[in-house]
């Protein structure tokens, strides 16, 4: 084994490269449409103003686009957004993930992963998002049993509100009472 | 497989201020890795990408960036050693008096270069090989603390096969006397910072044209 690069804060400019990569739909992309909002807070709960939130989730039917293949994917499950700089919001025009199997053969909740980084941050964060709206397959998932009950809602997106489609609000906070649970893994 | 955090820095490290208020205080919660933590948004993003990995020409103006050319080059690995193909290196950096083309960046009075963009990519190769050119960055003052200075860097980020080699980081060169003083660089545990130290290398300096560095990157998953 070798050592691992180590991580560096992705700092206050990475908007020069790592731009908005946030609407993952299109004509030929199957599944329910949906959007994802949110802001990252600080441990003041004043929002990051320069966050980098990363997803990673399975299309409809809960298979990952992966390299076999993938030049032609539709849906690359991949997306990335910078949190608006006056209102701190990041957000997703995504469609609603499928439910993938877990090691034991069982079938996870609909979930989405969550990486995010920022200024003053040396390393990134990684999470999940999961939807309030599937109470009985997140009750029965793998992971989310791992965590403490009182700390789940953390991990849950709830519906803001209905326009064409429904519109999930998950934010992150790093720090403080109601700090969203993180995993190592 | 869990990670080991000690190659990397703390999420709080009090000389770098920001990080105060921006790191967690509970204990990140171990799980097992289902599909989803197996794979990664690496490949399907590399094989829709192309290379831009001439960072001394890209900003399309016809004419090349002012500063000291280099070529930065080395390997894309895993942590058994073995190389990554196909893996796409974004990057970003200050030009070579120290500023970036970005909006946040008011503060610094040093020019910018109409020809210099400061961002590109590049991909591995079969061999797990990187190479770009582009313009050595300048150091540039910060607001951290009294006379605080970034010492020169340049910014890159990797998604790689998994979710959990997702890296970010940044390359420095070897000798900068900046580095001794520089909490972002002095947050990583002493035995792994100089893996984010480029060394310079004659054999990768092209005669008459650019001196070469040589730096491997080796992602966690
Ligand atoms: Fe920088």
């Amino acid at each position: 084994m070798i050592g691992p690069t180590p991580s560096q804060t992705v700092g206050p400019y990475f908007t020069m490269k790592l731009s908005n990569n946030n609407v993952l739909i299109g004509p030929a992309v199957e599944g329910e449409p949906i959007r994802i909002e949110g802001r990252v807070f600080d441990g003041d709960g004043a929002f990051v103003e320069d966050a980098l939130v990363e997803i990673w989730q399975a299309d409809a039917a809960g298979e990952y686009a992966v390299s076999a293949g993938a030049g032609t994917a539709k849906f690359t499950g991949f997306g990335r957004a910078e949190s608006d700089p006056t209102t701190g919001t990041y957000w997703f025009e995504t469609i609603k993930p499928g439910r993938v199997p877990d090691p034991e053969g069982e079938l996870q909740a609909p979930h989405v992963s969550v990486i995010v980084q920022a200024r003053g941050m040396l390393r990134p964060v990684f999470t999940r998002l999961y939807f309030s709206d599937e109470m009985e397959a997140n009750d029965a998932d793998l992971i989310l049993r791992m965590v403490p009950p009182e700390r789940r809602s953390t991990l849950l997106a709830s519906v803001a509100r209905v326009e064409d489609r429904k519109v999930y609000q998950f934010d992150v906070r790093l720090q403080g009472d109601e700090e969203t649970v993180f995993f190592d893994f | 497989m869990t990670t080991d955090l000690s190659d990397h820095p703390p999420f709080r490290y009090p000389d770098y201020r920001s990080t105060i208020k921006r790191s967690p205080d509970m204990k990140m919660i171990e799980i097992i890795r289902t599909l989803t933590e197996e794979t990664g948004p690496g490949p399907i993003v590399a094989d829709l990408s192309s290379e831009d990995a001439d960072l001394t020409t890209n900003a399309g103006t016809g004419a090349a960036a002012i500063g000291e050319r280099i070529i930065v080059t080395g390997k894309v690995l895993d942590t058994y050693g073995g190389p990554l193909p196909k893996t796409l290196i974004e990057i970003w950096q200050a030009n070579a008096s120290g500023r970036y083309t970005h909006w946040r960046e008011t503060e610094f009075p040093a020019p910018l270069d109409p020809n210099f963009l400061g961002a590109g990519q590049c991909l591995t190769d079969d061999e797990g090989i990187y190479r770009f050119t582009t313009i050595k960055p300048g150091p540039y003052p910060w607001g951290n603390h009294a006379n605080a200075w970034r010492p020169s860097h340049i910014h890159l980020s990797l998604l790689g096969p998994r979710v959990r080699s997702r890296l970010v980081t940044q390359m420095y060169f070897e000798g900068d006397p900046l580095l001794a003083l520089d909490p972002i660089f002095n947050a990583v545990p002493e035995h792994s910072r100089s893996r984010m130290v480029a060394r310079y290398d004659h054999q990768v300096t092209v005669p008459n044209w650019a001196l070469g560095w040589r730096w491997d990157i080796v992602l966690e998953g």
